[in-house]
């Protein structure tokens, strides 16, 4: 075990951040979900007995009456962002008294850098570029994140939890969110940490071997399948087309089919995994918060967050999972693309 | 605004607590100038008169010693007139917020006991004035917002007065870019610490600006009014991802050199626009048209590419993320300010939709 390796990455200058990170978005995770449990409670208590929701003030916050409804910002507010201001510099000031920025030898063009990663917040994009081609990864999967962002807002038909921290209400929404959330940090972590040269997979406490070689076998899908031309001669081209584009389309299917199913879950609770019919009960009976929100959603808002779920949220791990446990590249191969 | 000063009628009675009211205002020109006469000692209006007066004076002895302790005890009886008068007169800056010079740089007393004075602190003030004067009691708190977008947009400030110093030691050019850090490194006073905040600061704001659209998921804050503002964050995360691209390049080292090379092949595979993408060689795509060489200014990373990403990290970029922080701050007071914490509202007061 070589220890010291993990230990070179970790102490590498510009991936002191994500070390930080490791401890912020456990904490900001924490924090959020620790509100949202108390909103929770309180909207099941509400919701229990509606005349204490006639009078409620709604809150989890303490409120008494008279309490003005809103403050001066100034002080109230100014001071706190003061204060932040403070705090942040003085954060900067001991970071980077301590921490050097790192500088390499002058760019060379001749001396190739391996590995050669980009900043830590790019390694998931860097990191893509093993699954797909270039112009998917670098180009159609960012703009499809962006653009698919963009989007949330108009395609969450749920008028629920609008500004306040709660689970209860947005189960699938965060969900979603959540995939996406942790699939790029999966990325980058990979990227950062386990990546080598050649960018190889070396598990932490392995040494980098700069002459590596792997042997992969880098199949594609329709090698599994045994057409190949081999086996059918000049056909096997147009077969492949035809092939990929019904396991694509297959795909599609299969995938909007699941988000149809889970979009109308109800809670998961970790007993039903103890009981087999407990579970087939959660699988099978829709829940009725989804189902009422299901129905409020109009069919593009609908068909929209289909086609990005499912090109992005879905396809991602399924893409990562086929490479990584089965070692297969392409799934559909064209003479103008491979996807 | 209107031209009236809005202080002017409540501040002036509480004009120098306890020091006199009259010559309070030391503007008052009138005042001055009868301040420098009793210094002199000459009554008004009879300022010719002086001269001839006290030669006439002076020409008999007996005269002259008698005007001479008159005019003695005179000039002492107004000097400790004077010096009262300035103590009295000093008394009144001790309150820095009644001089002159601080109502005409914040037009209105930040006097705490007016509720209207605290609000005036904020509207008259061309940076406070992105609050509205009052807020929802609870946002104040840190466990709301976490105050991830006001960090996010401190940092951008801090990184914008370190890389404006940087710039006075940096030249974009092939021979002195690497150079110009060496020298930061080791010869510029505090030049290593600079370069290093203005370093890290970049990685915090990424992360931060990372938390804050994290918050905004977990408090539905996107949701009816807000979606347009969301939709303007999320240009303004690419711009902040774009911004610490295009400076990774400039220390002109190794590690810049290769990660702009590696990210910049990518637009090679560009569907359509780039030498190496799907439908790209049978539209006339080379490496020599297309747009990785727009980008580069060239086919390799070289010069022109430094002077581009020079140009785009220190004036395009942080152009264009200032003008959307704009629309972002303006749309925040626009859809109600803050989201939250909103009371929560409950599944049986969903209002049907309009089918
Ligand atoms: C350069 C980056 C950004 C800056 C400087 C910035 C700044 C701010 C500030 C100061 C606020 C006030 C509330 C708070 O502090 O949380 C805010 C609110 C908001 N931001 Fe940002 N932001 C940035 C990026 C983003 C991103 C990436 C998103 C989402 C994709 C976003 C979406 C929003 C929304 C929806 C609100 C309203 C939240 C509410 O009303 O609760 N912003 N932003």
């Amino acid at each position: 075990m070589d220890w010291h390796q993990l230990w070179k990455i970790t102490s590498a200058p510009d991936n002191v951040p994500i070390v930080g990170m490791l401890f912020l978005v456990p904490f900001f995770t924490w924090y959020g979900l620790k509100q949202a449990r108390e909103n929770d409670k309180l909207i099941a208590e509400l919701e229990n007995d509606p005349a204490k929701a006639k009078t409620h003030h709604r809150k989890t916050l303490p409120w008494r009456p008279g309490w003005a409804r809103e403050l001066h910002v100034w002080p109230f507010l100014v001071r706190v962002e003061f204060l932040a201001a403070v705090i942040v510099t003085a954060i900067l000031f001991i970071w980077s008294i301590t921490l050097d920025a790192p500088l390499e030898e002058p760019a060379n063009p001749n001396l190739t850098m391996n590995p050669s990663k980009a900043p830590w917040y790019f390694l998931g994009l860097q990191e893509m570029l093993v699954y797909f081609d270039p112009w998917i990864a670098g180009v159609v999967m960012p703009s499809l994140m962006m653009v698919g962002l963009m989007v949330f807002p108009y395609v969450d038909s749920n008028p629920l939890g609008n500004g306040y921290y709660t689970i209860r209400q947005r189960r699938f929404a965060l969900a979603m969110f959540g995939i996406g959330w942790v699939t790029w940090i999966i990325l980058i972590v990979i990227g950062t940490f386990i990546r080598g040269p050649g960018w190889v997979w070396f598990w932490p406490g392995q040494t980098w071997d700069h002459n590596a070689v792997v042997f992969d076998k880098n199949q594609d899908l329709h090698d599994v399948f045994g057409i190949t031309h081999a086996n059918f001669g000049d056909a096997a081209i147009w077969m492949q087309i035809i092939f990929g584009a019904m396991v694509v389309g297959l795909f599609y299917l299969l995938a909007g089919l699941f988000l149809h199913w889970l979009m109308k879950r109800g809670p998961l609770k970790l007993k039903y995994l103890r009981s087999w019919r407990e579970l087939k009960q959660w699988a099978t009976t829709p829940d009725r918060l989804e189902t009422s929100l299901l129905a409020r959603t109009s069919v593009l808002q609908y068909l929209t967050f289909q086609f990005f779920a499912i090109s992005v949220l879905i396809a991602l791990p399924v893409k990562i999972l086929l490479r990584l446990a089965f070692t297969i590249k392409y799934v559909w191969v064209t003479p103008w693309f491979n996807v | 605004m209107d031209s009236e000063r809005p202080d002017e009628k409540e501040g002036q009675p509480k004009a120098g607590n306890g020091a006199p009211q009259k010559p309070a205002d030391p503007n008052d020109p009138e005042g001055i100038k009868s301040l420098l006469r009793a210094a002199s000692g000459v009554p008004a209006g009879s300022r010719k008169a002086v001269p001839a007066e006290t030669t006439a004076a002076a020409t008999t002895e007996e005269g002259g010693r008698a005007s001479t302790a008159d005019f003695i005890s005179k000039t002492r009886k107004q000097g400790l007139a004077l010096k009262d008068r300035a103590i009295q007169e000093a008394e009144t800056y001790k309150d820095p917020q009644q001089t002159q010079l601080w109502k005409s740089i914040f037009r209105v007393s930040h006097d705490r006991s007016d509720p209207r004075n605290r609000s005036l602190a904020i509207l008259s003030n061309v940076f406070l004035h992105l609050h509205p004067a009052k807020i929802n009691r609870d946002a104040v708190r840190y466990g709301f917002t976490w105050g991830m977008g006001g960090i996010t947009f401190y940092l951008f400030i801090v990184l914008t007065f370190t890389g404006v110093l940087l710039m006075f030691y940096y030249h974009p050019t092939k021979v002195q870019a690497f150079r110009d850090i060496l020298y930061l490194e080791h010869d510029v006073p505090f030049g290593k610490l600079l370069r290093n905040m203005h370093r890290w600061a970049a990685h915090l704001m990424v992360i931060t600006t990372w938390l804050h659209m994290f918050r905004v998921v977990l408090t539905g804050s996107y949701k009816r009014p807000r979606e347009f503002n969301w939709c303007v964050g999320v240009v303004l995360l690419v711009l902040t991802l774009l911004l610490s691209f295009t400076g990774y390049l400039l220390p002109d080292d190794q590690l810049g050199f290769w990660a702009v090379t590696v990210g910049t092949n990518m637009a090679r595979a560009t569907p359509m626009f780039g030498s190496e993408g799907p439908f790209g060689p049978q539209l006339g795509m080379t490496p020599y048209n297309d747009v990785r060489f727009g980008l580069l200014g060239g086919s390799i990373v070289d010069a022109n590419a430094l002077l581009r990403s020079y140009i785009w990290h220190c004036i395009g970029i942080p152009l264009v993320a200032s003008i959307f922080m704009a629309v972002h701050f303006w749309r925040i007071r626009k859809d109600g300010g803050i989201s939250g914490p909103a009371p929560v509202m409950l599944e049986a007061e969903m209002k049907a939709t309009k089918k």
